[in-house]
Parts: C-alpha cells; structure tokens; sequence
C-alpha cells in the first residue's frame, strides 16, 4: 500500500524544492549516527594508533595514569549483569505478557498493561535511586558490602521487563485469532494452545524483544553506575562489586584527559560493535525464519 | 476408495477411552429451542432441529442468519466469544451440551471442527497432527505416528506429503491445508465433524477433491456442514435444513432430507430460495 | 463428566495458571513497592516552595528552581531541532520513498542503528563534538542538541506510522483531482497524521527528560539559575544522581526530586497514551 502510494505522488515533478528540503532532513537524521561512529573513532584513534588494539584486552589492568588499559574486567561486568538481567526478566516478561492475553480478566489485563506502560517510561536515574536507598542495604544485610553485581542485575532486571513485557504484548496481540480458535475446537487447554501454537506463531516477536532488552541491557548506565560499587575486578560472586564498561565512561570522563580520554572513546566503539552485532542479529531473525 | 472396515482402523484410540454417552442411536444431535445473542443482537431464535447419526446435514441460507452461530454453539466455541449467550438446550447423545459443568475441552474433542479458511498450526505438518494427539494424552510414539499415517491417507494426502512431514504446514496449497485441518480432526477420533463452509475459501479444484472427500467421510462421521453452494449441498446431504432471516434473528424455516428438500420443499420461501439459486 | 485430562496434562495446566498469576504478582508488588517508596517518602518535602527556590548547601536543603528551568530549556533546544528534522524525514519516509529505494533502506536502517545507540554514547559524541569541535563546552545548548540526536528515532517512527495510518485513497482522490505534492501534504495529510506526530512528540519529550547518563558531560553540574543557552545547566535527572552519589544527607530532596520526574513523566505519558488511544489505532511501544 504505502510503495504504491508514494509512486503516485512521486510522478509529480512540481514540487522538487519540497523534496529536495525534505532529502535534506531525512539525510542530517542518516548521517547522525555515521557522524557519531566517526567521532569516536577519531577520539579513539590517538590512543589505538599508539598501543593498538589488542592491549585493551592483554594489559595487566585498568590503570589508565600508568598507561595500562585492560578493559577485560569491565566487558565481564557487562555482560555477566546483561546475562543474569535477560536471564530473569524474559520469562516474567513473556509470562505478564501471556498473562495479560490468556489468563486475567480483561479489566486486570488492562489495569496491568497501564502499569507496565508506566514503569517503561520511568527513568533510570529514579531506578538506580531505588536500588540505592532500597535494594543495596538488603543486599548488604544478607551478604555485606551491598553494591555487587547482584544489585545490578536486579535492577537491571526491573529497568529491562517493560520492553520484554510490551513486546512480548505486542506479537502475541499480533497472533491470528483462528489458530486459537483452531485449537478451542480440538480441544487444547489453555497452557497447550499458548506452549504448542501461540508461542511457536509469535516467535520473532519474542525473539525480537529479546534483543531489544539485551541492548538495553548492555546500554544501561546511571542505574548501574548507582548500585554496583564500581570497582575494577572481574567478580567472582554475586555478591562482588563491579563495573561495567558504561559506568566506567561515566565515572571518569570528567577528568579525563589524552590517551584515558581515548581509551574511554575506545570503550565506547566496544559498546558500538555490541549494539551493532545486535542489530544484525534482530535483522537476520526478522529476515524470517517463522518456523522452526 | 476407502475400504468399508477402515472404520475401526482408522480409530486411533482404544475404545474404552470412548465415552459411553455417545454411543446412542440416532438422532444423534438432538436441539431444542436454541437462540444465540451477540450482547442484544440476536443471531438465531428458537431453533429445534435433530440431526441423525452418521449423515450429512447440511445448512443452508443467506449470510448472517445464523449458520455458523449454530455450528458454534455445538462445540462451544461460542464460550470463546465476549458477549455470547446462549439459551435453549443441546443434547448430544446423553450428553447435554450446554450445561456449565461439561467439560468443554472432553466435548470438543468429540466433535471436531473445520473452518472456512483452513488454519493449520505455524508448524511442520508432523507436529501439526502430532501435537494435539499427544496434548490428549498419547504417548506411544509408533501409535502416533501410525494414527498420522492413517489420517493423513484418508484425506488422500498422504501420498502428496509423506516425503516432507517435517515442512511447514502453510507451504501447503489451501486445498492441502484444508485437508491437513480435516485430518487434525479426524486423528482425535471425533464422533461429529461440524464444518463451516470448508470449500468456499478454495479453488474450484480444491473445493471438488474436498467435497469428494467429505462424501467419504459419511457414515462414518456425523457431518453438519454449512454451504452457501446449494449445488453442492444437493450433491452430498443426506438432510438439510434452511435458515432465514425473520425480525432481524435467523429462523429455521424447513428441515427434512435432501431429496424432499430440494425436490418438494413443503415451504414457499424455500421454494424460492432453490429455485432462485438454479436460475 | 468423564475425566479427560489425563493427570500429566492436568499438573502441566495447573503448573502454569501458578507460574503466571505468580509472575504478574511479583512484577506488580516490586512495582508497587518502588513507587509506593518514591511517593512516600517524597511527598512530605514537595511543595511550591521546593519547586521554585534554589538548592542550598549543594542541594541538602532549598528546592529545584534553576534546575526545573535548566531542564526545560535543554528540552526546548532538544525539541525545536529534533523536530523539523525527525517531521521532514517521517514524512520523506512514508510519502515520498518507496520502501525499496536505496536511500529510503539507508536511512531506516541507521536509525535503526541509532535507537540502540547506549546513551552514554551519545554522551561521548556529544562531548567531543558539541562542547569540544563546536567549542560550546558544557552548556545546555550542548546538552539539548545532543539529547536532540537522542530523539530522533523516537520521534521519527511514530510520525512515520501517523502519516501511514492515513488512508490511502486520500492520497489517490488528492492525485485525481490534480493537486500538486506540498498541497496534498500540507492540506489533507499532515493533518490527518496529526494525532501521530503528537504521539512521538510527547514520547520524545519523555525520553529526553528521563536522560541522565547523555547529559553528565554535556550540559554540566552546574545548579545555578541559567542565564543564557551557552550556560552550563543541571537537569533533574543528574540532580536526582548528583544528591544520591555525591552528596551525604541529600536522599531527602533527592527523593522529593525524583516524585516530581516521575510525576512529569507519568502525565507525559498518560497524554501519549491518551492521544494514540483517541487518534491511532495502532499501538505504539516504548521501547
């Protein structure tokens, strides 16, 4: 509908100041993120053309004044909270999903679905305040000191759950009626229809939703920066302070200078090259493989 | 083509789990004043109507008064729909089909239904059989894949299919995808098979090796079928009923076997109806 | 009646109506528990007077004035450059491209890229292209462009889905009657697709006042009254962070601080909520 559309349009040739104004816009919104790839290899560049890429991983530590650059321990950081974060916030998101379309009332779905909506749009300064004041001393209670990789899942998990949940929503809203009903009219209860013919039908959505966590995940900053001690290791418990690339950007790029400048812009590109894999993977998985 | 004793072959679950109840003899279906409301809006008022074992009964009418909403009603997929009353009585062999403690999931899996669109499961089209067998407690898996084999061959598919089981079951064609939902059905062993228009969605192709399918069927299944084709109607019912619509509710209007049916329908609108739809 | 589930069948079924009330009601108690937490313990210290005085003694006593202005202040530099653009392309996009042109795909596909972008990132790029190449250092005029570059993707795709839900035959009956492009667009669709571009607008705005992490090198600490765009100003995101991590025996206005984003933040999104419900049919996710 919309390609054909558009070519009925396009055959005007009246108008070719307004599409040029508009090729203009849409190409500054294109070249943005060119821009920004480009600004963090030329940030970067000094550093990497200096002591090449491969010390950011072989160095003996993060020492950036003494020029040692290792950013091992803070990509573990990273992906051990991503990890345990999409770990746990999957299956309850796909469960209040399925919840919100099989089981509750449609009152509750509803009243459900507003909540959820809400905590998506809460920022994540006002989670990592939470976990903070809240969540850290009860970890610290149980387990002393408090901030540890563990209070940065959890919160993680909390900040990710809207976006699993609201696309989990969505694909299984998007599941055609007559395959339930199809499986009403042979009898199927209701766990046997959503495990046999809703998830199997729905399943690039979920897949998709779980990459849009995952980035999310691995994103993340303020509220982890907040609740996870920020100490340079590679933690060897839950209960292990930690820091992830993010929060290592944040925390020291107000004094920052020269090759430390760069090497954070180097840990921005690693971030970039998470995203971007991501992304690639979102596409192959929309590519459609719908069976399976 | 199918053989007379295939019957009992082709009845993949052991007897015993059959329900006593519905080994009855005819009129298998038995209703009893029925009407249906969507909210305020009647779909069908006061329809009694009996349906004999192992026929072909087929409704007939214009759109919207009611033949599917009574086809519905039988397996209680009306439960599905927000709004939907029901109020009347079904009687299915000893089984009351309405009553609140039935168990629907035990009911529907004695009367099987086919859509107008075929859906078939976004599965392969093993799993499309397999998985509702095994979801009715079928564990053994050379009985499953024997009852797969079986059903898939008397809806002539089997030969089509055999080498690509594990295919997605929506590469099929939509005749082919009919007929798969038409063995779904059949591999649960249903006593009745309601089918609401199951060859109006397909090929003129498809739609004759469906309905020549569905003429083997009879005798062995209960058949109630919706057709807007009265030609078709004419060339497989045993019975048929016609519906009309009557102060905005659909009405049955005559039922009675085919041949008095179409040959001397005792009503004037009926008489119309089919003459209307000759010429 | 027959039993007809068989006992496996009927320990899986029960197995998970438990596993999926239990679910919801984990998610809804440790919701409720953190908002009842920020109400609670914000609602004594919010008043008039804490919205427009000044914070004293680095933000432990007074109230968030000058910070509430910086705040909007980098949201309308944000807005009255995010805008134009993200409107212009949405409608190049759904209008004036066919899905299969090269350069359609292109700019899909990178805002695509740029949605995922973490906005630390953004935070980088802004620092070394706003404050140091541009050479207009910390300042909200910093920190609202780079928010700007934030929002975009946002505020493109549901303008982009407005402009869609439009009816097609809008544009057919524009065509017959031989109206030129600007015409039909300014007169019949733009509009028509009113009720999406709102939509990416307020969810836009709430994307940008949520930012934190964006804005700590951009727009700067600073918590004095702004007095021009090249000021360095703090938004109340960082406001709520600088109190909780850097300040002892800030958790009292912190809390108070974090009740009013959350309360902004609630009616921007009850309006986009209430405005897709009202104008489109389609839902849009936040993600």
């Amino acid at each position: 509908m919309t390609s054909s559309h558009s070519n009925i349009l396009c055959r005007w040739q009246t108008d070719d100041l307004l599409c040029w104004l508009l090729r203009g816009l849409a190409a500054i919104a294109g070249l943005v993120v060119v821009v920004i790839v480009g600004f963090l290899i030329a940030e970067a560049l000094p550093v990497l053309s200096l002591i090449g890429l491969g010390r950011f991983f072989t160095d003996p530590s993060w020492h950036p004044a003494e020029g040692f650059y290792n950013l091992t321990p803070m990509l573990w950081g990273t992906l051990f909270a991503m990890a345990g974060s999409v770990l746990i916030a999957t299956p309850l998101g796909i469960l209040s999903a399925v919840f919100c379309h099989h089981y509750a009332p449609p009152a509750v779905a509803r009243s459900y679905r507003r909540l959820i909506e809400l905590l998506a749009g809460i920022p994540s300064v006002v989670y990592g305040f939470w976990g903070l004041v809240v969540l850290v001393p009860l970890i610290g209670d149980i387990h002393p000191p408090g901030p540890s990789l563990l209070a940065g899942i959890l919160i993680l998990t909390i900040m990710i759950l809207p976006t699993i949940t609201l696309m989990a929503d969505a694909s299984l809203a998007n599941v055609p009626q007559h395959y339930l009903r199809g499986a009403a009219a042979l009898g199927l209860p209701r766990w046997a229809t959503i495990r046999g013919v809703v998830f199997p039908a729905a399943k690039s959505g979920l897949f998709t939703g779980v990459i849009l966590e995952t980035g999310r995940a691995i994103g993340e900053t303020m509220a982890i920066l907040m609740v996870c001690g920020n100490v340079v290791q590679t933690p060897s418990s839950l209960f292990d302070p930690i820091r992830t690339l993010t929060a290592n950007i944040a925390l020291e790029m107000a004094y920052a200078l020269g090759d430390h400048r760069a090497a954070l812009f180097v840990s921005g590109l690693v971030l970039m090259a998470m995203i971007v894999g991501l992304a690639i993977a979102a596409e192959w998985i929309s590519r459609g493989r719908i069976y399976g | 083509m199918i053989p007379a004793d295939s019957h009992t072959k082709s009845q993949p679950l052991s007897s015993t789990e059959m329900p006593p109840s519905i080994a009855v003899p005819t009129p298998l279906i038995q209703i009893n004043k029925l009407s249906l409301h969507y909210g305020d809006r009647p779909a069908f008022r006061d329809v009694t109507l009996s349906i004999g074992t192992g026929g072909i009964t087929a409704l007939v009418g214009p759109s919207g008064c009611g033949k599917t909403s009574l086809l519905t009603a039988l397996n209680r997929l009306t439960d599905l729909i927000p709004g939907c009353r029901v109020a009347g009585e079904i009687r299915m062999g000893n089984m009351d089909v309405l009553a609140p403690q039935t168990n629907v999931i035990h009911l529907r899996r004695l009367v099987g239904m086919i859509f107008q669109k075929p859906n078939p499961f976004p599965l392969s089209i093993r799993r499309n059989l397999e998985f509702p067998l095994r979801e009715h407690g079928s564990r053994d898996r050379e009985q499953i894949a024997r009852t797969i084999e079986t059903v898939l061959q008397d809806v002539g598919l089997w030969d089509e299919v055999k080498d690509r089981l594990d295919s997605p079951a929506l590469a099929l064609s939509g005749g082919q995808q009919q007929r798969l939902c038409i063995a779904r059905a059949l591999a649960l062993s249903p006593a009745v098979l309601l089918m609401d228009e199951p060859c109006s969605a397909l090929d003129p192709l498809s739609s004759g090796v469906v309905e020549d399918l569905i003429l083997q069927l009879r005798g062995r299944y209960t058949v109630v079928i919706v057709t807007h084709n009265l030609a078709q109607a004419r060339r497989i019912a045993d019975e048929a009923a016609f519906f009309w619509v009557h102060d905005g509710a659909g009405r049955l209007i005559e039922a009675g076997t085919a041949q008095q049916f179409f040959e001397a329908p005792r009503d004037s609108l009926t008489a119309a109806y089919i003459s209307g739809m000759r010429g | 009646m027959a039993e007809t589930l068989n006992p496996r069948q009927d320990l899986r079924e029960w197995l998970a109506f438990v596993l999926v009330w239990g679910a919801a009601a984990v998610v809804t108690a440790v919701f409720c528990w953190l908002l009842g937490d920020i109400v609670w313990n914000g609602l004594s210290r919010l008043s008039w007077t804490f919205l427009t005085a000044p914070p004293e003694s680095a933000g432990r006593r007074g109230g968030i004035g000058p910070i509430l202005v910086s705040t909007f202040l980098i949201l309308g530099v944000c807005l009255s450059v995010s805008l134009p653009i993200g409107v212009g392309t949405a409608v190049l996009l759904a209008e004036f491209t066919s899905d299969q042109s090269l350069f359609g795909r292109m700019t899909r596909r990178s805002l695509d890229v740029l949605a995922g972008v973490p906005s630390i990132v953004f935070g980088l790029f802004g620092n070394a292209f706003f404050c140091k190449t541009l050479g207009l250092g910390f300042s909200i005029l910093s920190g609202g462009l780079t928010l700007a570059c934030m929002v975009l993707p946002i505020l493109i795709r549901s303008t982009e889905e407005g402009f869609r839900a439009v009816p097609a035959n809008y544009r057919l009956s524009a065509a017959a009657l031989g109206l030129s492009r600007s015409t039909t667009l300014i007169h019949l669709l733009l509009p028509a697709a009113v009720p999406g571009l709102l939509v990416g607008l307020v969810l836009g705005i709430g994307r940008a006042i949520a930012e934190t992490a964006a804005l700590i090198f951009t727009s700067g600490y600073v918590d004095r009254m702004p007095e021009s765009l090249l000021d360095s100003g703090r938004a109340l995101s960082i406001h709520i962070f600088d109190l909780s991590m850097n300040v002892s025996g800030g958790d009292a206005n912190a809390y108070a601080s974090a009740l009013v984003l959350v309360i902004m933040l609630l009616l921007i999104n009850g309006t986009a909520a209430w405005l897709a419900d009202r104008g489109l049919h389609r839902r849009i996710v936040t993600v």
